[in-house]
Order: structure tokens, then sequence, then C-alpha cells
């Protein structure tokens, strides 16, 4: 049996959430911007339903909430957004992590090119931002600072919190992209100081194809539309609205909400449990990313001399990973674990595990086992190749 | 009489068909980022694939050419403002989509349409000649709100005269149409996967190989780097299976044709002076425009929401607000008349009782609202 162990990639959608999709798909029919019609204005309420759902994770108003494509488009409009409007108050300079999601660093890099200055912020061996070195890059021209909540190879949680206070100080927007934090840690928009928050439906169980941006409104965050068009969501967004996706997104933001903490602690419980045994096999592992602020589940290891692709060839019945899915077809090393010092021999040796809600305990103890056994056997193979 | 709602807005999203959700349900039983290499990755990447084959076969296009995007909304947008082009023309009966990205601060004036509901081409072939060049060119394939299929092939001759690029929003042709993106010419052309009985949130650009385009979402390598985010597995496998659907139902025009003709026979029966807009052109077999004299389309709407039957007044999207079309004002309509219009537009399961069932109803109001226009008339 094949296990699914890249929780970051993709997460399955949860059979509830399926459920809840269901019936939008036929017995009601509606385009939710038809409120003439009441068969519009169900679908309408429907959404409305869901965007409480989605708020009521992050501490914010349903008002608050963009419905998008996906995490992708929802960084687009951030920080394009953002710093399109904020030129027009004489702010020019968007600042980031060097470890940023390719959503994030490829706008960036169009930003420089339409002539934005454009920072980016290195990160040590922890993963975790220097806030000193941030407060020195963040200055009272910076338009916007983007850090990731929870990494999608690492897993490291950054402090926002305080990331949210220094931007707040410099009047500069915070964005945090958290397609892989929200629903699986605690986020709060006022506490954090956040104003625009990224998110993705089918990391947290739900449906691909949407995702949100939490737009600030007190103050309110100006931003410049990515999608214009028919005027739907205040003029933010452009475009139909699926029901039947906002609907499944608000009913995984619900099943979190109601599941979180305990399912947390279940995955911290696994991942101790699937590291212990991974040590007592594997002999030399290393953890890349700070161990101890990181998401529940997500595990990214450097096994020295095991070259990841031999490894996951070697376990083709245990779904993990090099690193992000979106930048796998490339064959070259994580640009992530490059940026926070890995020498690219060691980036080369890293996989990246990802537990979910669907694992199980045996399911671990497989797990351990099969990589347990193929790193002997590689281990084997170059010891021979050696002699 | 049934109380069962009847269903006459298909133009502004069609109920999903039935192989579309089961195509879906199928998918979101799977695991799995299609990018990812592992198997379920690898599953996830041939449920695309295959989808690709038959929506390029939808438009007549090569798998290579379509790029995947959230909807027809996004497939606009990449194709007006990725394209690079110095001037960007588009008609004045565009979806808002288009027209707002084509001119997001105003920029060109929309090119004008005749009385009848078509661009005009002798306007337009001047604008042309007098942009700036690289122009690209938007015309749609079918209009949202009259059903009037536009000349594209006469727009593609004048255009190649003048090297500009030619897209094509055909989010309202596919389905309705054949459509043959390779011999028609066409560089740019955007699809809806709702439009024809798909999932919301799924849609296409076609891009003919060779024209070079920047994307709007940037980031992983999705769509061979044209489009970035992780695809839409769930709704691409059910676009593809409407797709399909909507192709082997091209010969159902026929049946639309006749169900829509009668309609307009009878209310021009019941009314004589019913204005139908668009009568006079080409147009698709489902739409049909239609203003009752002297009774606001709002009210209308209203009335035949409570007796269950869907229509629109205008194009559904600025949720909710009734506003005067765009499309009837380019027409040159009498702003109080083009006020009057309503659109009823059908589709896969539309039957003769539904139309019955808005005919009966669309006399009723009138014989209600003549008070009201005798009135007027003695005024």
């Amino acid at each position: 049996m094949a296990i699914y162990l890249d929780h970051q990639a993709s997460t399955p959608t949860d059979p509830r959430v399926v459920d809840a999709m269901l019936p939008w798909f036929t017995e009601r029919v509606g385009n939710p911007h038809a409120e003439q019609h009441s068969f519009g204005r169900q679908a309408a309420a429907a959404i409305d339903h869901a965007r409480q759902a989605i708020a009521a994770l992050i501490g914010c108003h349903a008002a608050e909430i963009v419905l998008t494509a996906g995490a992708t488009e929802s960084n687009a409009l951030a920080l394009r957004g953002a710093a399109w409007a904020a030129r027009q108050y004489g702010r020019d300079h968007v600042v980031a992590l060097t470890t940023e999601h390719a959503s994030v660093l490829k706008q960036l890099e169009a930003l420089a090119s339409e002539g934005a200055r454009v920072s980016r912020v290195p990160v040590g061996r922890s993963g975790l931002v220097d806030l000193d070195r941030l407060a020195e890059t963040v200055d009272e021209r910076t338009a916007l600072v983007s850090v990731m909540a929870a990494h999608n190879e690492i897993g490291v949680i950054q402090p926002l919190a305080d990331i949210g206070a220094l931007c707040r100080a410099r009047g500069a927007l915070f964005h945090t992209d958290a397609a892989q934090a929200f629903g699986k840690m605690a986020l709060d928009v006022d506490a954090m100081a956040i104003d625009l928050l990224s998110l993705s439906g089918h990391k947290i169980y739900g449906p691909m194809g949407i995702g949100a941006l939490y737009v600030r409104r007190k103050p309110a965050v100006r931003l410049t539309p990515l999608l214009v068009g028919g005027g739907q969501q205040r003029g933010l967004r452009a475009g139909t609205v699926p029901t039947p996706l906002a609907v499944g997104l608000g009913e995984a933001a619900a099943i979190a909400a109601a599941e979180r903490e305990a399912e947390a602690r279940r995955l911290a419980g696994l991942t101790d449990r699937l590291l212990a045994r991974l040590r007592r096999q594997l002999g030399a592992l290393y953890v890349n990313g700070d161990m101890d602020r990181r998401l529940p589940g997500s595990l990214n290891l450097l096994i020295p001399g095991v070259p990841a692709e031999d490894l996951m060839e070697a376990v083709p019945d245990l779904a993990i990973s090099t690193g992000a899915a979106c930048q796998s077809a490339d064959g070259r090393p994580s640009a992530a674990l490059l940026a926070i010092g890995l020498r690219p021999a060691e980036a080369d040796c890293s996989i990246r595990i990802g537990l979910g809600r669907f694992t199980t305990v045996a399911d671990v103890d497989t797990a351990a086992r099969r990589l347990g056994d193929a790193v002997a056997v590689l281990i084997e193979d170059e010891r021979r190749a050696a002699e | 009489m049934s109380n069962l709602p009847v269903y006459l807005d298909y133009n502004a999203t069609a109920p999903l068909r039935p192989a579309a959700k089961a195509a879906m349900v199928d998918a979101f039983d799977r695991i799995g980022n299609p990018s990812s290499v592992h198997r379920f990755g690898r599953d996830a990447r041939r449920l695309i694939e295959d989808a690709r084959r038959d929506v390029a076969r939808l438009a007549g296009a090569r798998p290579e050419e379509v790029v995947f995007t959230s909807g027809g909304t996004e497939a606009n947008a990449m194709a007006l403002r990725c394209a690079g082009c110095q001037t960007v023309l588009a008609s004045a009966i565009e979806h808002d989509s288009v027209l707002q990205s084509a001119a997001p601060d105003g920029g060109d004036a929309p090119l004008p349409a005749t009385a009848d509901g078509e661009v005009d081409l002798a306007v337009l072939e001047r604008r042309l000649a007098n942009a700036p060049a690289p122009a690209l060119l938007s015309v749609m394939a079918v209009n949202n709100e009259t059903g009037v299929v536009q000349p594209i092939a006469d727009v593609v001759a004048i255009a190649r005269r003048y090297g500009a690029i030619v897209h094509c929003d055909a989010v309202q042709g596919a389905g309705k149409l054949p459509l043959d993106f390779a011999a028609s010419d066409l560089d740019l052309m955007s699809l809806s996967a709702h439009k024809l009985g798909g999932p919301h949130g799924v849609g296409a650009l076609i891009v003919r190989e060779g024209v070079r385009m920047a994307s709007l979402l940037r980031g992983g390598g999705q769509e061979r780097r044209r489009r970035a985010g992780t695809e839409n597995v769930a709704g691409i496998a059910g676009f593809a299976a409407a797709a399909r659907a909507a192709m082997d139902e091209l010969p159902e025009a026929r049946r639309l044709a006749a169900l829509r003709d009668r309609l307009e026979a009878e209310l021009r029966r019941i009314c004589p002076t019913a204005v139908v807009y668009g009568a006079n052109a080409l147009r698709v077999a489902n739409t049909t425009c239609v203003a009752m004299p002297g009774v606001p389309a709002e009210t209308q709407v209203i009335a035949f929401d409570l007796a269950g039957i869907a229509v629109s007044a205008g194009s559904a999207c600025s949720s909710g607000k009734v506003t005067a079309s765009h499309v009837l004002q380019a027409m040159g309509a009498a702003p109080e008349q083009a006020g009057q219009a309503i659109r009823a537009s059908l589709g896969w399961a539309t039957a003769p009782a539904d139309v019955d069932r808005f005919v009966d109803a669309w006399a009723q109001l009138y014989r209600r609202t003549a008070g009201h226009r005798d009135l007027a008339g003695a005024a």
C-alpha cells in the first residue's frame, strides 16, 4: 500500500468537505452574483457562511476575506496590489525573506522590473527571521513586508507578532503567506498585526482551485486589483466566485477550527515517533531548520551521503518529496535549503516529509522501516562502489 | 401548474452536467499535487493532461496551446495584459472583464457596435489603421446578452492586414457553436467551464504556439511556466467532462433554436411591439433579449423570481445591482427601452414546459401592467 507523506504539497480532500460541496454541485444552481433571483441569493448566503468560517480561524471579519483561485493568486494580489497602490503615497520598497515561496519571489522580480525597490532578507540555518536584520531593512518608504508564516519546505514558524509589531511601527504593511499555517496553528491577525494573509484550500483538506486573501479593513489596506471586470468582491477580485469550492473551503476551515489543537498534538506525537525511529535506524540524520518552532507533522531531513532522488526511487510506495512540488520538475536542489545555508550536496541529500490528518501510527512505523531499509541498501551500494 | 423552479439564466451559469459532477467526485477521491513526482502526483498529472486534450478539442486547438486558468475573467485578464501590446482595442459589447482589463485607466475607447449587435468592422479597421503597434484586438465570439454571433473571420482578416494580435472571448460561444481555433487563425481565445455545464472556478486561455505571453500569476512552473499555481485537478476534470458532453450535444442547438423561436413568437403575439434585440443578426440558439414595453427590467426580474423563474437583466456580475446594459447602449438602443430588456437563456436541461411557464408569466405580467402603459400613453 502506498503511503502519502507529502501533505505540504497537497492534502487529500476530507470526505466531510466533499459531502458539504456535493449539494452545490447539482441540486442548487445559480450565479452567486445574480442576486435578483433566489438561486443566486442562496449561493451568496452559502459563500458568506464560508467566509465567516475562514474569518473565525484568523480572528477577522468575514467581509475582510477575498476569495481567490488559490494561494499563488492571493500572493500576487497582496504583493502587486499593495505595491502598486502604495506608489500613490510614496512607498516604493518591498521586503521579503530569501526563503519565501516561488509565488512571492517571482512577484518580487516582476515588481523590481517595474521599478520597485526590493530587498530580500537572508536567514540562517534555523530558517527563522533575524529580527535585527529585518529592522535594518524596513524603512519609512517600505510599502510591504512579506514573510511566510510556516515554511512549506522546512516547516519552521516565524515570530509573526514580532514581525507585525516591527512593520506597524514603521508604517509598512505586513503580509504573510499562511498557505501551510492556516488551520494548523493559532493565527490572530490583530494580535500579530497582520494586514494581508494568504491561504489555500488544498493545503487544509479542502478543494484545489480556491484560496483567499485576508485584507484588513481597519485601517483599510488599499489594493489595486489583479482581476477586473464584474465588480465582484467589492471590486478587489472580479470573476464569478465558485460556490461549491467556497463552501468546501469554509467547511475545511470549520473542521480545522474544531480539531486543530487535538490534531496538532497527535501530529507532534507522530512526528516525534517517526524521528526517533529514523534516528535509531539511520544513524547520521539532521533536521533542517529550527526543531522547536515548527509546524507539527512537517520534517525536512538531511541524510548525509544518501541522495534524495535515489532514496525516493528506492521507496516508490512512499510519497515523500525533495521540496516544493511546483519546483520539483527542474531537478535543481531546493532554493530554500540553499538559502538557509546548506551546501548543494547537503540540499541534494535532504527529503521533506509531511504527515497529515489521515496518517496513522502504522503508516509512520512502515515509513520508518522502508526508509531505514532503503538507506541501508543505498549506503551499502555506495560502500561497495567505493571499494 | 408546477412550482418547480425554472432556470433560464444559462448565460450567467449553466447547471452542472452529471458527467462533470461524476468526474469531479472521482477526482476528489484522489490525493496529490500534479507537480509532485511520486505516483500520486503522476496520477493527478495524467488526469490533467487527458483533460487538456478534451478542452483542446472543444476549442479546435492543440493540447499544448491550452493554459488552464481559474475562469474566463482570469483568461481575459491574461490575454489583454500579458501579450505586451501597445494598443488594446476591444469592442463596446465585450464582457466587463475584457473592457476593464483593456482600459484600466480609461485608455482606448471601445469599438462601437451596429444596431444589430455586431462589432462595427468599418470603424474597427479605421481605428486599427491609426493605432500604435503592436496592437491587440479583442472581440467576443458570441455576445452574452443578445446572443449575437460576432464576425470573427472578418475581424481576423482585418487584424492580419495590420499585424495585430487577435483575442476572442469565446466564453459564450463554447458549447453553443463549433469552435475552430486553428482554422480561424486566432491568437488567443478564452473559455469558461461553468458556462457550458462544467464547474465554477476553472477556464482556459488558448495561446497559439509562438505567441509570446508574460504571466499574470507567477511562481511555480505549472502550465509550461505560463500560469503558476497548483492546478484545480477536480475542476479541470469536470471541465473536460462538460466539454465532451457539450460537443456531443452541439446538434442540440436545433432543439434550443426551436424553443427560443417559439418563445419569441409567443411574446410577439402577446405584445406585437415587444423588441427582441439582435433579432436581425445571426444569433446562437439559446439566447433571447427582449424588452417588455413600459415595464422596468428590475420589476420583471422580481416578478419572474416570485413565479419561480430565473432570468436576468443585463449581466449578472456586479453583485445584484441592475444597471442599464452597456451592450444595448452600444447598439444604440433608446435608454428607456434598454431598461426594459431582460435576457432569457436556455440550455441543456431546458424543457418545452419551462418555456411555457416563462411565456405564461410574461403574459400575466404584461397584462397586469397594462394600466401603467395606458397612463403613460395618455400623458
